[in-house]
């Protein structure tokens, strides 16, 4: 099972790529805990987690071509 | 049939069969409150007033500064000092005479908040920092005003509209982000850049939802946040569900309201440091001969003559915390209050000092009652 993930803000710099590909993970929650364990400083950021533009709790479930988007606040104006 | 304009100004839009001669009236008898003459609040003005709508409302109490003229531009080199909320007021005008102009140059705080938006059909939230938009965003809730939500970080941008029913569902910017990020985690565009066009684009899109809002034309982002990526073209839209949870964080009455204290929400305070207003921050000046550090870039304006004081910004503060003699009294202040924060949390974990101090409002606020 393949999902994609979309990373916007300053969670596109924390994370190697913008878009990209990944197995095996089935929660959004589960995700979240996977990002942070390779990327600590994510679990310094509030961000918001979308599955299919829709806004994900941590049970939310993943399938196959989800695609997962990563979306912190902008304060700027 | 229009009260402001004769109908030549609107000729071309009227002509629009989603807009007509009705939408035109709808306009110019609408009254829009921009929070924010900024990067954002700039362009929105212009089309508001260009539209024709009624009765405009410009709440801003910072100075116009050089480096804003790249995407502030209703703002020239002439007006450098000036109060934004003047000079803005004065351009719209100049774009639609007919339009009635509010201007508001106070800080936005729970004890004026709700009497300023009140009076006004639609919001636009144009401002830089998250206590504001908190604040912002909770009054609507209370007042049930449409919130038009925009924001931008170097090259993207977010935007929505807040609090209308669509589909039996209102939602706000609680369902979207229900905790304020740390302090350490914000960087707004004097920290983390961004390109003039993108405010640009996203306060223009501000305009259009309001126009919307108001004419009933096309479809709103009610629900739904927009996401626009200048560097790459991209898009991306979400649709936001209601989170009961984090309603209830908001006021649910104007008591309660005025009681807030959203700079604390926004962990914009601290037992670290104690914020401080002007007359106190004079009183220290004079009695305890304080470190005074400006954390402000070195080319920001005003400049400040009155006191002697260091310049450290702060993007090099971490590596210039030798220049600050340790047990002496530290008093920090930037442009506004906000990044002055992040220094005070910064110098509190990593240096000695006797007692540290935030101007409170920023150099901006102490210089106005000079």
């Amino acid at each position: 099972m393949t999902i994609k993930i979309i990373a916007f803000g300053k969670i596109a710099d924390i994370l190697p790529e913008q878009e990209w590909k990944m197995d095996g993970v089935q929660t959004s929650g589960a995700l979240r805990e996977q990002l942070e364990a390779s990327y600590p400083a994510l679990k310094d950021l509030r961000y918001l987690i979308a599955v299919d533009k829709k806004i994900a709790s941590d049970d939310s479930p993943l399938e196959d071509h989800s695609v997962v988007a990563l979306l912190p606040p902008f304060s700027g104006g | 049939m229009y009260p402001n304009g004769n109908i030549q100004r609107y000729q071309k839009q009227i002509l629009l069969k989603e807009i007509g001669e009705e939408g035109q009236r709808l306009l110019c008898q609408a009254s829009v409150l921009v929070i924010g003459a900024g990067g954002l609040g700039c362009p929105a003005l212009q089309y508001l007033a260009a539209a024709g709508i009624g009765r405009i409302g410009i709440a801003d109490f910072d100075v116009v500064e050089i480096s804003n003229l790249h995407r502030q531009i209703l703002y020239t080199t002439e007006d450098l000092g000036v109060l934004k909320a003047e000079i803005a007021a004065k351009r719209v005008k100049l774009l639609n005479p007919a339009a009635q102009v509010e201007l508001f140059s106070e800080r936005m705080n729970p004890q004026n908040a709700l009497s300023i938006i009140a009076a006004f059909d639609v919001v636009i939230d144009g401002s830089d920092n998250f206590p504001t938009r908190y604040l912002v965003n909770d009054a609507c809730v209370l007042l049930d005003k449409p919130l038009v939500y925009g924001s931008v970080f170097r090259f993207e941008g977010q935007l929505s509209v807040f609090n209308v029913l669509n589909n039996g569902i209102k939602t706000n910017y609680r369902d979207l982000f229900p905790e304020p990020p740390d302090p350490s985690e914000v960087a707004d565009c004097n920290e983390a850049g961004v390109l003039g066009v993108l405010p640009g684009i996203i306060g223009t899109m501000q305009a259009n939802e309001a126009i919307k809002l108001i004419t009933g034309a096309g479809k709103t982002l009610s629900n739904r946040m927009f996401c626009y990526n200048a560097l790459n073209n991209s898009v991306y839209e979400l649709e936001i569900s209601p989170n009961p949870e984090a309603h209830k964080q908001i006021p649910d009455n104007p008591e309660a309201f005025r009681k807030m204290d959203y700079d604390w929400f926004c962990k914009m305070t601290a037992d670290d440091f104690t914020d401080i207003d002007g007359p106190t921050f004079d009183q220290l000046r004079q009695t305890k001969t304080p470190i005074i550090i400006d954390v402000r870039n070195l080319n920001e304006w005003p400049k400040v003559t009155e006191f002697e004081h260091l310049r450290i910004p702060l993007a090099e503060l971490e590596q210039n915390l030798d220049k600050i003699e340790p047990n002496r009294p530290v008093i920090i202040f930037c442009q506004t209050g906000v990044r002055s924060v992040t220094a005070a949390h910064l110098i509190a974990e990593k240096i000695q000092t006797q007692a540290i101090y935030n101007l409170k409002g920023g150099i901006i606020q102490w210089k106005s009652k000079l």
